[in-house]
């Protein structure tokens, strides 16, 4: 699939490059016969399951890169004739509460571990960083045992709350740390004309806060879509699978029989998130290098 | 308790005498209205008398000993045990201390309701945080109480207690806007971390499950196990070596594979350099589970395409069964690596190649004019501007791997099989063993063990890497 956007931009930016004289053309060569070979191991994989998602066979041993009677079979099969559409729901709601409560709880934390000054602000961040350094899998399990005994276990709703809680100290701690850099002249100025906190926050700080905004939001859309830990831990009953666990149990169950439907759910699943990955790239790579600065 | 007042006079009757001619209040010592408030919450205000905030101090003690009372049965003349009669708080803390000390047991009505140890201990667990958030109140009252008899008797003007709340609402934006957070940590990662500690010190495994049985303290048993019986100190120490070797490589080689790409993607030799890098950027795009379960199926040993592969080119004459073959366990190791290395080097790639791009040209004209190689130029220019800014994020990386639950648990479940193991596989890290120890074995105890044990290491990672960032500093 990538292999025509990429001509096509091979001949509009060709005539620019062209122009660039090459000088060694030995190591020129060499050079990209290297980049050549790591691009096929990169793409033959993905190919190869693509191609599988189309294919007519079933069993692994059949997939093929290129299936020759090209069908939709697997992607009808997948969507009516096993839970599939169910998880993908599933995952799309713990995915946006997920999404909500983290931007939430972390801009509003952030923005008043950076700005105010009160007592106990350096106790609470010192834990803060102690708690992010606990694996959140860790934690996980600890959870697993008290649902386990309260009853609580299966629940969407709780799986979302866990996950959210569990990135909280991480995510505060990259708002606290852009929030710091802002100017803090313009909450003054606002401060000065009478407006309250929460009305410096809403309207003056949390604009400026974009770009991170837009980190925590992908991150925090993205993660629950692929984490298998917690809910494998904390879901159980079929309908309640989301698809990371769905998948998996495709992979382990029925293995060499259905797998081109596998292969159908993992491009499915795959397609959203790297499309946004790809046209987000930016912001995510700059969010990473900002929260390791910061610890 | 109103005997205080009368022995507390005579004692420290010099530091009231030489206060000024102003309006001082009834000349009490700075101790007599705090020992009020330690013993009745809020008596030291009422001698101060600060009847708003006596009346706020007094109503956290009243629910206090009400809450006990109310979910407790205290009823005269019945002879009082803390499993029965306790309330939340008692009954809490007998639960956090004994564990319970009825089992479920068979009568003749049918089965009795025993204790639930791990009910109680999570109950004991509440209350013993509610009544630490009560003494912080209690040390307030106590040194709200000596503090404010202290600034009167030098002659401070008195507060009233409106006054003294109208100031402190104001102060206290900041916890209010902090408190949903706050609640949620405490009670879904603060709370389970206390338990997953607990629990390893107690007996809650397989063996011992509630509410059939009762759990026991059995205090460092668990660590004894894992450090001190052979089977078990002979499947750590393998686990925690293949752990710190896979963390190494996997670090190693994705840092310098994307290195070497970014480097050859900024040579002005290569054409068509932003397709190579959309291309080279798919494997971090792409859902790691899927990438995965892709590869746990090409390397799959009977069908997979890989081994069919090297047999119709002749490379090897039958099947090889990468992961699951106990007799070549350093070639699934291998595989993994290499999948993890397919995983990881677009990340640095995007990372470094980002750097390279700020670095000015006017380095490298500079250092070609004075006579400087392309490899000079890399290992003196390069190479030290790149590794400054990225370092931080090698180490983050290196305890993701160490943690990678990911590409182990999907490409091998921990295979192949290792008989010298305990419930552990030969790609197994301590993470994945961790969870196939708490949720196929219900090893519960080893497996807090195991927690705390990854947590020291990560840990320790981790605090080495804050001393070196500006985070500490901005506290």
């Amino acid at each position: 699939m990538s292999a025509t956007t990429g001509s096509a931009r091979t001949r509009r930016s060709g005539s620019v490059e062209g122009r660039q004289r090459v000088r060694d053309g030995a190591t020129s060569a060499i050079m990209h016969l290297v980049l050549a070979v790591v691009a096929i191991i990169v793409i033959y994989p993905l190919v190869w399951v693509v191609g599988s998602s189309f294919g007519p066979g079933g069993g692994l041993a059949n997939a093929t890169p290129i299936p020759e009677n090209a069908t939709f079979d697997n992607y009808v099969h997948l969507f009516t004739q096993t839970n599939y559409g169910r998880w993908y729901l599933n995952s799309l709601y713990v995915a946006t509460i997920n999404m909500a409560g983290s931007v939430a709880l972390s801009a509003l934390c952030g923005w008043v571990f950076a700005r105010i000054r009160f007592r106990g602000r350096k106790a609470s961040m010192l834990g803060i960083l102690i708690l992010q350094m606990f694996p959140s899998f860790l934690t996980a399990i600890a959870v697993y045992m008290l649902f386990l005994n309260f009853g609580l276990l299966d629940s969407l709703t709780g799986l979302a709350l866990v996950s959210i809680a569990a990135a909280l100290p991480y995510n505060t701690w990259l708002m606290k740390g852009f929030t710091d850099n802002l100017p803090a002249s313009l909450d003054e100025a606002a401060a000065l004309d009478g407006a309250g906190r929460l009305t410096i926050f809403r309207k003056i700080v949390l604009p400026l806060m974009r770009p991170m905004l837009t980190f925590v939001a992908i991150t925090s859309f993205t993660a629950p879509w692929m984490d298998f830990i917690l809910p494998r831990l904390l879901l159980q009953s079929s309908g309640k699978q989301t698809v990371a666990l769905g998948l998996f149990q495709m992979i382990t169950d029925q293995y060499s029989n259905d797998f081109t439907t596998f292969a159908a759910g993992a491009v499915a699943l795959a397609l959203p998130i790297t499309i946004l990955y790809i046209v987000l790239q930016r912001h995510l790579v700059t969010g990473a290098m900002a929260g390791a600065e910061k610890g | 308790m109103t005997t205080i007042e009368t022995t507390e006079h005579p004692v420290p009757a010099p530091r009231r005498a030489p206060r000024g001619p102003g309006r001082t209040g009834p000349g009490l010592p700075a101790l007599a209205p705090g020992l009020a408030s330690a013993l009745v919450w809020g008596a030291g205000q009422l001698l101060n008398r600060q009847a708003g905030k006596a009346a706020f101090f007094f109503t956290f003690f009243a629910g206090m000993v009400v809450g006990e009372i109310a979910t407790g049965n205290y009823y005269a003349g019945m002879e009082f045990t803390a499993r029965l009669n306790g309330g939340f708080f008692i009954r809490g803390l007998w639960g956090l201390i004994t564990l319970g000390t009825q089992p479920r047991e068979m009568t003749m009505t049918g089965l009795t309701e025993g204790d639930n140890s791990i009910v109680l201990m999570a109950n004991g667990l509440i209350a013993l945080l509610t009544l630490a958030l009560l003494a912080v109140i209690w040390i307030w009252s106590i040194r709200d109480a000596a503090r404010y008899r202290a600034e009167r008797n030098a002659g401070r003007r008195a507060e009233t207690s409106s006054a003294y709340f109208k100031r402190l609402w104001e102060s206290a934006f900041a916890y209010i806007a902090l408190s949903p957070g706050l609640v949620l940590l405490v009670f879904m990662s603060v709370l389970p971390v206390l338990f997953g500690i607990l629990v390893a010190f107690t007996n809650y495994n397989r063996d011992n499950l509630p509410p059939k049985n009762l759990v026991s303290w059995v205090g460092t048993d668990n660590f004894a196990t894992l450090f001190a019986v052979p089977s078990w100190t002979e499947t750590f120490a393998g686990i925690l070596v293949w752990t710190v070797v896979w963390a190494v490589v996997a670090t190693v080689t994705t840092y310098a594979a994307g290195m070497l790409l970014a480097v050859m993607l900024a040579s002005r030799r290569v054409r068509f350099p932003r397709v190579w890098r959309s291309v080279f950027l798919l494997p971090w795009a792409v859902p790691a589970i899927v990438s995965a379960l892709v590869f746990r199926s090409m390397f799959n040993g009977q069908f997979g395409p890989v081994s069919q592969w090297l047999v119709d080119i002749g490379l090897t004459d039958e099947r090889v069964y990468w992961f699951t073959d106990p007799t070549s366990p350093n070639l699934a190791r291998a595989v993994a690596l290499l999948v993890n290395l397919w995983l990881g080097f677009p990340f640095f790639m995007a990372l470094v190649g980002g750097v390279l791009a700020n670095i000015p040209d006017s380095y490298y004209e500079a250092a070609r004019i004075d006579g400087a190689g392309p490899l000079q130029q890399f290992r003196y220019i390069t190479l030290p501007i790149v590794q400054r800014t990225v370092t931080p994020l090698i180490i983050l990386s290196f305890v993701h791997n160490f943690n990678n639950f990911g590409v182990i648990y999907f490409l091998t479940e921990g295979g192949p099989d290792n008989v010298d193991y305990r419930f552990a596989g030969s790609t197994d890290l301590l993470v994945t063993w961790l969870f196939k120890l708490t949720l196929d074995n219900r090893l519960y105890n080893i497996g807090a063990v195991m927690s705390l044990v990854i947590f020291v290491i990560v840990g320790a990672i981790s605090v080495l890497n804050l001393n070196r960032t500006k985070a500490i500093r901005e506290l």
